[in-house]
């Protein structure tokens, strides 16, 4: 087993702590794993990507021209990238900022009103979290619960107040893409 | 087994060191090494070592060389513009035969270039260390757990060979988390070397270190004392690994995060039925010469792919010394390559 995950975004939305969630999550798992980010100096409003790599062997490269799947927080991030899904991939799109309509045929695509959701939630910034529910209910990477408890583990005490709002937010993400795929 | 800890390659770097015995480090802050700084300043001041947020890299490299003077493992980083800076310090500590690890983050350039990874630092880091007829022993890791390994083993080689080391990587191997298995840390001996000072060393017969040899017969003696030692390293410290098929049409060379690259770009081309093998060298000086000699008379061709337009294949051809054609596939400025486009590269060149 071998998944990239091509994550990008605009600086603030979190594409680096989902990114960083789902990597601890399949160390937890046993699994191997490398993540790299690239992103450009403005804390927010610049642009930020991450790359995860997921094996249960060797890694191998942590560069991927082609990722096998990406997950697109805004409408700039769809237009950059999702040409670049590897054909027979999975992308999985925030239609709240970049609209729902299929510009791929030969991949799969996942699309969930993100922010929307995550603002009726209690907070847009769980936009991210919205979308990474979605992503792990469609691939069954790794398990949604031990998302869930890895959130714990990694997010500082002083900001465990939040959790409750984004493990709702991974919930009603992995709900509306199971609703989708069905 | 310990443990494994997802950690980025700079945190790596760092605790790397304080695991093999670094207790000193002098630092200037730069992008995208600047994680490695940071956790030293919160780590070595309790645990009684030393961290200073030096003035310059000018200054940092040579309280480097003071600390070293007295026998204590220190350590400084940076990248590839701060590197430069260091050039004349290095080459002093060459010089007076002192021992120290650098770390270098290596970022795209000439000039202050930008923040993203680059191996265009090669023939700095192999071939430089500024003047004279001296140079630095170079290992490029290209994983986090490598680099974690390398700046751990690098104290104690630079102790053995009286000779600054460096650790090359870039801002990819500085930012990617990767698990990581953590030892416990090690305390560095408490016995000074022989060359030492220490200022007050009452009994003893003082010693001096010194790169200022006026009288050139006594220079060339201490240049041939530091070439033997190099001698002794490419007996004892090259080191590199390799990956695919044994009866391979191409061989393909590439070292650090463009290894890791090429590490899938091989698969892809054993797919599309063109057998590769990579050699990766850790060593960069000691570079493994003759493993690469050996191949090169049983393949086609020799792919080089670095980031860089051409440095790291100058070592590669002295190796393959023409046994057959070695070619380049280099992206620059801070550009990566994909393993969909080395394996298109090697394809085209079957």
């Amino acid at each position: 087993m071998r998944q990239e995950v091509f994550m990008a975004g605009m600086g603030g939305q979190g594409v680096l702590l989902a990114g960083q969630l789902l990597a601890q999550t399949a160390l937890e798992a046993g699994l191997e794993l490398s993540w790299f980010p690239l992103y450009s100096p403005e804390v927010r409003g610049g642009r930020a990507t991450c790359t995860l790599v997921i094996a249960d062997g060797e890694v191998g490269s942590p560069v991927v021209g082609q990722p096998g799947s990406m997950i697109l927080m805004d409408g700039i991030a769809v237009d950059n990238h999702l040409n670049r899904v590897r054909p027979g991939g999975l992308a999985v799109v925030n239609s709240s900022l970049a609209g729902d309509e299929v510009k791929r045929d030969d991949i799969d695509l996942v699309a969930v009103a993100a922010t929307d959701i995550a603002a009726e939630l209690g907070s847009e910034r769980a936009t991210n979290m919205v979308l990474l529910g979605a992503y792990v209910a469609t691939t069954e990477l790794v398990e949604e619960q031990l998302i869930e408890e890895t959130l714990y583990r990694i997010l500082p005490e002083r900001h465990h107040d939040y959790i409750p709002t984004n493990v709702a937010a991974l919930q009603r993400g992995a709900q509306l893409a199971a609703e989708q795929l069905r | 087994m310990p443990e494994r800890q997802l950690i980025t390659g700079n945190e790596a770097a760092a605790e790397g060191a304080i695991a093999g015995g670094c207790r000193y480090f002098f630092g200037y802050p730069i992008t995208p090494q600047n994680r490695i700084p940071e956790y030293m300043s919160e780590h070595l001041p309790p645990i009684g070592g030393v961290y200073i947020q030096a003035e310059s890299e000018v200054a940092a490299i040579n309280m480097v060389y003071g600390a070293a003077a007295t026998g204590a493992w220190a350590m400084t980083t940076s990248s590839s513009p701060g590197i430069s800076l260091m050039q004349e310090g290095l080459s002093y500590m060459i010089g007076a035969e002192l021992p120290c690890v650098l770390v270098n983050m290596a970022r795209g350039g000439p000039g202050l270039g930008n923040i993203a990874p680059a191996q265009s630092d090669y023939w700095l880091a192999t071939r430089g260390a500024g003047h004279g007829d001296g140079r630095c022993l170079t290992f490029a890791p290209f994983s986090v757990q490598e680099i974690y390994d390398l700046v751990g083993q690098a104290f104690p080689i630079a102790q053995k060979y009286r000779n600054p080391v460096m650790i090359l990587a870039d801002a990819v191997l500085a930012s990617m988390r990767e698990p990581c298995a953590l030892r416990d840390r090690l305390d560095p001996p408490e016995e000074k070397p022989s060359w030492a000072v220490g200022g007050d060393q009452k009994g003893r017969q003082r010693n001096i270190v010194n790169s200022l040899w006026t009288d050139p017969p006594v220079m060339e003696e201490v240049n041939l004392r530091i070439q033997q030692r190099y001698r002794e390293a490419a007996q004892n410290e090259t080191r590199w690994t390799e990956h695919g098929a044994d009866d391979p049409e191409i061989l393909v060379c590439a070292y650090g995060i463009s290894a890791r690259i090429c590490q899938t770009a091989i698969e892809h081309a054993a797919e599309a039925g063109v057998a590769c093998r990579l050699i990766r060298p850790i060593s960069l000086f000691p570079f493994p010469t003759e493993v690469i000699a050996d191949w090169a008379q049983r393949v086609d061709k020799v792919l080089v792919v670095e980031l860089s337009m051409g440095q790291f294949i100058e070592d590669v051809r002295l190796a393959v010394a023409g046994a057959c054609p070695v070619e380049l596939f280099g992206r620059t400025g801070g550009m990566l390559v994909t393993p969909e486009e080395v394996a298109e590269r090697i394809i085209e060149i079957a």
